[in-house]
């Protein structure tokens, strides 16, 4: 049966959803991007998000310039470097906590990852 | 003719917006014409309401000499509005004389800044606003000398009472007058302002033509952004014979050793000379340093690369920066309690 654009948006949606919450079961990837300076998951703008101990979080730039993501949190320390446009990095959390992660470029990029 | 003219309009705004689409990562559309203009409303936290009372006596704080431990140098000493609400100099000179590393920041529309001074250490404005009364080498007071000195003042008594009634003269009261005072500053209409509104020879041709530079071959909009033509961010610019660590002081991640606050284009004909240091006397000589892409290489922004500029170019970069000046608003001085 054909669908219409609207239902596979919805579709989509429905799927990446559920990968997203698949992925915070067990462990697993989560994609965040850098987009317009601001942290972009699942294409809504977040300042915290929560994972499972063990999660990937893969950084992906999507603006067009340089960004830097680090955290110089006591439970995880870590420093990605500058990539560009089309790039990304990943961070491991192996312990729960809470981390805090920026832009070193940018610091209006701010975010908090609570891991459980 | 009349076809022509409005085909060369077309073509302009085309451009505009296909630049604007590129600048962004082609996520911004025909209506962000505005997000080149001052957004009309100054943000403000909601414990320091602009008021005209707060206004007025941040005004006479800012500038009374007496903030200071010399009882001679004001914040306007160095944030000058004659000269840009900057000094004209290189470097600061601050208590006794001494020159300081850093140039002084213009304050203009230091209220849409997230973060404060070069290296971004302050993230309030009342935060700032302390700052430079209590360094040794800047204003060099002492805090609690200085409430008793505006405190034997009925006219700073009353000034206090009515902007922050039962509040007193503390340092919280003290910066936040300061900080509203500061708040109040803001660029005025430049002739690129109303050539985004609309007004086609607000802007010579040479100026819209180095925006198109500006937005394009010469990457400058990769880090002067939006209205205010800066990103808020920090880069080493891979300046000559500099080893001031800027925000590295705060941060202490790599890519920051050297990096510093992109500095707002807003009225930068007016706050010469140039970069944290005040290396570049003019506007050429930056836009010369971007061309070679800068001169030390050691943890340079990844940003910067040569650009080949063509001479054209370059003059058309400095005619559209010069157009991000506007008529500077007036400014009157107070008169300051002297009982």
């Amino acid at each position: 049966m054909h669908k219409s654009p609207q239902q596979k948006r919805l579709r989509t949606a429905f799927i990446a959803t559920a990968l997203f919450t698949a992925g915070a079961v067990q462990a697993g990837e989560v994609i965040v991007d850098q987009h317009n300076k601001t942290f972009i998951v699942e294409g809504n703008k977040v300042e915290a998000i929560t994972i499972n101990v063990g999660d990937t979080i893969r950084f992906r730039n999507d603006d067009p310039f340089f960004h830097n993501i680090f955290s110089l949190s006591d439970l995880k320390t870590f420093d990605l470097g500058s990539f560009p446009k089309g790039q990304s990095k990943t961070v491991t959390f192996d312990k729960a906590g809470m981390v805090e992660v920026e832009c070193a470029i940018h610091p209006e990029m701010f975010m908090e990852v609570t891991i459980k | 003719m009349k076809t022509h003219s409005i085909l060369t309009r077309m073509a302009r705004k085309a451009l505009f917006i296909a630049c604007l689409g590129a600048a962004a990562g082609g996520v911004q559309a025909a209506e962000d014409y505005s997000s080149f203009l001052r957004p009309a409303e100054i943000p403000q936290p909601d414990n320091n309401r602009i008021t005209t009372a707060r206004t007025e006596l941040g005004k006479m704080l800012f500038f009374d000499p007496r903030l200071s431990g010399s009882n001679w140098i004001s914040c306007g000493t160095c944030h000058n509005p004659t000269l840009g609400w900057s000094d004209g100099l290189p470097t600061a000179i601050g208590h006794g004389m001494g020159v300081l590393e850093r140039a002084t920041p213009t304050i203009l529309n230091t209220a849409y800044q997230p973060l404060q001074f070069w290296d971004g250490r302050a993230r309030t404005l009342e935060e700032q606003a302390i700052g430079p009364i209590k360094a040794a080498g800047e204003m060099n007071q002492d805090m609690d000398e200085l409430i008793k000195e505006l405190s034997a003042l009925k006219g700073y008594r009353d000034a206090f009472e009515d902007a922050y009634p039962g509040e007193g003269i503390t340092e919280n009261t003290i910066a936040k007058a300061l900080a509203t005072y500061e708040r109040t500053i803001v660029s005025t209409e430049s002739p690129f302002d109303r050539w985004v509104k609309g007004e086609t020879h607000a802007m010579s041709k040479q100026a819209q033509q180095g925006f198109e530079v500006f937005l394009g071959k010469g990457r400058c909009v990769l880090c002067h952004s939006g209205f205010n033509f800066t990103d808020n961010g920090f880069h080493n610019l891979g300046l000559k014979d500099d080893d001031d660590p800027g925000r590295y002081g705060i941060r202490k991640v790599k890519i920051l050793k050297g990096a510093f606050k992109t500095p707002t284009l807003r009225d930068v004909a007016l706050t010469a000379p140039y970069m944290h240091n005040g290396a570049y006397k003019t506007l050429e000589e930056v836009v010369d340093h971007y061309d070679r892409g800068g001169d030390s290489k050691e943890n340079l922004s990844p940003n910067m690369q040569p650009l080949h500029l063509s001479a054209s170019e370059k003059a058309s970069l400095v005619a559209f920066m010069k157009a991000l000046t506007g008529e500077p608003a007036p400014v009157t001085l107070p008169q300051l309690p002297t009982e």
